[in-house]
């Protein structure tokens, strides 16, 4: 059919589309973020009927998704690894559930920590679910790996995990559509008592999941995206490679002497039956895998055998970053390739800074200015593009953990004791997981100041759309329960400098909760609007 | 224009310079050829005037690997001279850099950059093209990637109506004069150097 050049993320939102997708829920994250984003411009351009949302939140949207499979339509959830944390709740006990509509969670890993705060890997997250884990190489399998997803989800009656990383997320390259299948309607799951987390349900039902097991199994080793080529002439050493680090392998194969037997897998549960036929040919195992050592650390416990196994936990691969075409071939026995050099190889970084005529800027310019004199003070921060008032010259924020944590932890901070306690968060921010940090803080008029730094959009992911415009923050905030009098909103320009220190400082010296609302549009929708 | 097979590129600058820009064009025109494509861009914070690059692949047959390995690119092609040169063990023993000459000073500990452009020539092969006067010759001194584009394609073997059809593509919902003022940015870079 349609050849299209499309990113991983696209490729996987058309997997989506083309499986009968019929709703779909995200929070913005990089990598994930144009899974959503592709949905929505293809239901603007070809399918009105295909609903493509921003929610407040991974757990929200996770929650939408599984109401979507109750009804018995095909639904899609998106996020990024840490997004899978906020909708950890949802995911664990979703697997306990009878899946009616296909149930796909998309989920996208940060090896390397481009735009992220860690590198955790989900296929954790299915194995401790107890569900099946998808992951692609390449853009193809994005596509043919969820379509398959959402049929499995209904086969097997569960959640179905397809984990990205950033590589494939934004790499392009061209796929190959199958035959779309329309959306599917398996109409209101038939038995009630497959959809309530009640403890006595729930004893059955896992049991029920623990029983299933064997099928997740069966299904994993039988699968053609679980690839064992044994080269029986030559024993040395074997490879195991999951994720893009099967990639990575063949591109140094035609540099090696011998090439070695190779299991890849693309498919959780392990093939522990492939595994143990790889170590039956071989002397010892490299493992090659992209994220943590999750297949690695299993082999020894699957193996009736004692096979030396070489990869992440004893340094023979890189245990942190991404993997590369380079950095993994010492655990191939392979030297540098030949490459250009300059004399001097010491070049100034160029980090990534606010833009210039940035609101935070100007944000962050009026609270060093406010705390300059103070005898102390504490600056938490958040997750979006304002975590750059980290950086020099500004250097305005002292902390930063997770969505919504600058909140909680000024509260903390301020209960223990610590005074002029200043927390900073965006307005997307904010409404992902502020809100209920602000009701704890009302809840006992902690002493502290919470600066919503409003650019009315999700500027770090690329502008999208907030979910409640800006003059409706300052009813939400007031709805926390936080003082009219102590709710101040300030017009961050440069010209407004003095009197915005002014009102910061008054509202730090307050000895209570007050709330400001830095208000500006960045500067990027003001363009995009033009 | 000689007839390899594979051409692995390095694309460089700083975020907002538009390296995808130049990466869309390449690798739509790269299409039309007949090629494979395989492009790695970077999105999220390091657009936010940080350091980008983006990995471009091109070849007669399959692509594995979404990074191009160090030692095997053909080109380095950046908007910047000290973006240039951060990528320098990127690029084959025989393979060539390509560069805008205007330094983007965003950083307080810039190079002087007499010393930049004399590392950049010191190298076997080098161009170092004055792109944005080109680009304001082609008509606005907003295409200066687009001169680079040409600079690239002369090297490549892509044909004029390639890269012509990539750039209404892209450009055509912009108005008849951006895409004239892009194509003329691409002749003036194939010019240069």
């Amino acid at each position: 059919m349609n050849d299209l050049l499309v990113l991983g993320d696209e490729a996987l939102a058309l997997g989506a589309i083309d499986a009968g997708l019929s709703v779909a829920y995200g929070y913005p994250g990089t990598p994930s973020t144009e899974i959503i984003e592709y949905l929505q411009k293809y239901s603007q351009e070809h399918d009105p009927d295909l609903i493509a949302r921003w929610c407040a939140n991974e757990k929200t949207s996770y929650e939408g998704a599984v109401g979507v499979s109750y009804a018995g339509k095909r639904a899609l959830v998106t996020m990024k690894h840490v997004g899978l944390n906020v909708a950890a709740d949802a995911f664990v006990n979703s697997a306990l559930l009878e899946i009616n509509g296909g149930l796909v969670a998309a989920v996208c890993d940060d090896p390397g920590m481009h735009s992220s705060q860690n590198e955790q890997d989900s296929r954790f997250y299915a194995d401790f679910a107890g569900i099946i884990c998808l992951e692609p190489k390449n853009h193809q399998e994005a596509y043919d790996m969820t379509r398959e997803a959402f049929a499995i989800s209904e086969k097997f009656k569960i959640p179905v995990l397809v984990k990205l990383v950033t590589r494939l997320s934004h790499s392009r390259a061209v796929i190959k559509r199958a035959e779309p299948l329309k959306k599917t309607d398996n109409g209101k799951a038939s038995d009630r008592l497959g959809w309530m987390a009640l403890p006595s349900l729930s004893r059955k039902n896992w049991q029920s999941l623990l029983e299933q097991q064997k099928y997740f199994k069966e299904y994993s080793e039988k699968s053609s995206f679980n690839s064992l080529i044994l080269h029986k002439d030559f024993r040395e050493y074997g490879v195991i490679t999951t994720g893009l680090g099967g990639n990575y392998f063949r591109e140094n194969i035609s540099d090696l002497d011998y090439v070695p037997s190779q299991l890849h897998i693309g498919v959780y549960p392990v093939p522990e039956e492939k595994i143990k036929k790889l170590a039956s040919a071989v002397k010892k195992i490299i493992v090659i895998e992209e994220g943590y050592p999750f297949v690695e650390r299993m082999i020894t416990s699957i193996l009736s055998i004692s096979l030396p196994v070489h990869g992440k936990l004893d340094g023979t691969v890189p245990p942190s970053g991404e993997l590369t075409p380079d950095n993994v071939r010492p655990a191939l026995g392979l030297a540098k390739r030949a490459s250009q050099k300059f004399s001097d190889e010491t070049l100034p970084g160029r980090p990534p800074q606010l833009c210039q005529g940035c609101p935070h800027t100007d944000t962050f310019t009026a609270l060093n200015n406010a705390v300059a004199h103070l005898s102390e003070h504490i600056v938490t921060s958040d997750i979006g593009c304002y975590a750059l008032g980290a950086l020099p010259p500004l250097s305005a924020i002292e902390t930063l953990l997770c969505m919504g944590a600058s909140v909680g932890m000024a509260r903390g901070a301020s209960e223990a004791g610590r005074k002029n306690v200043v927390a900073t968060i965006g307005d997307s921010t904010f409404l992902h997981s502020g809100i209920t940090g602000l009701i704890d803080a009302a809840s006992t008029n902690t002493d502290m100041t919470l600066i919503i730094m409003d650019n009315s959009t999700t500027a770090m992911t690329g502008m999208q759309d907030t979910i409640v415009s800006s003059p409706r923050i300052k009813e939400i905030v007031l709805a926390c329960g936080v003082s009219p009098d102590h709710l101040k909103e300030i017009k961050v320009l440069p010209k407004n400098d003095k009197e915005n220190t002014e009102i910061i400082k008054q509202e730090i010296s307050y000895h209570g909760l007050s709330v400001i609302i830095a208000l500006r549009e960045c500067i990027h929708i003001i363009g995009k609007k033009k | 224009m000689n007839k390899k097979n594979t051409y692995d590129i390095i694309l460089s600058g700083v975020g907002g310079q538009g390296v995808l820009t130049v990466a869309a064009v390449i690798s739509r025109a790269a299409i039309k050829e007949g090629f494979t494509i395989r492009q790695s861009e970077v999105h999220g914070m390091s657009q936010r005037g940080g350091a980008v690059v983006a990995h471009m692949r091109l070849s007669r047959s399959e692509i594995v690997s979404d990074l191009i390995p160090k030692g095997n690119a053909d080109f380095i092609l950046s908007m910047e001279p000290l973006e240039s040169l951060r990528y320098v063990e990127y690029l084959k023993p025989d393979g060539k850099l390509i560069t805008a000459s205007k330094p983007y000073m965003n950083i307080p500990d810039y190079p002087e950059i007499q010393e930049i452009l004399d590392k950049i020539q010191a190298l076997p092969h080098s161009t170092v093209i004055d792109a944005e006067h080109l680009a304001k010759e082609a008509g606005s001194s907003r295409a200066v990637n687009m001169v680079l584009v040409g600079a690239l394609a002369k090297e490549l073997p892509l044909q004029d109506e390639s890269l012509k059809a990539a750039v209404e593509d892209l450009f055509s919902r912009k108005g008849e004069r951006v895409v004239e003022i892009n194509l003329n940015a691409i002749v003036q870079g194939k010019n240069a150097g």
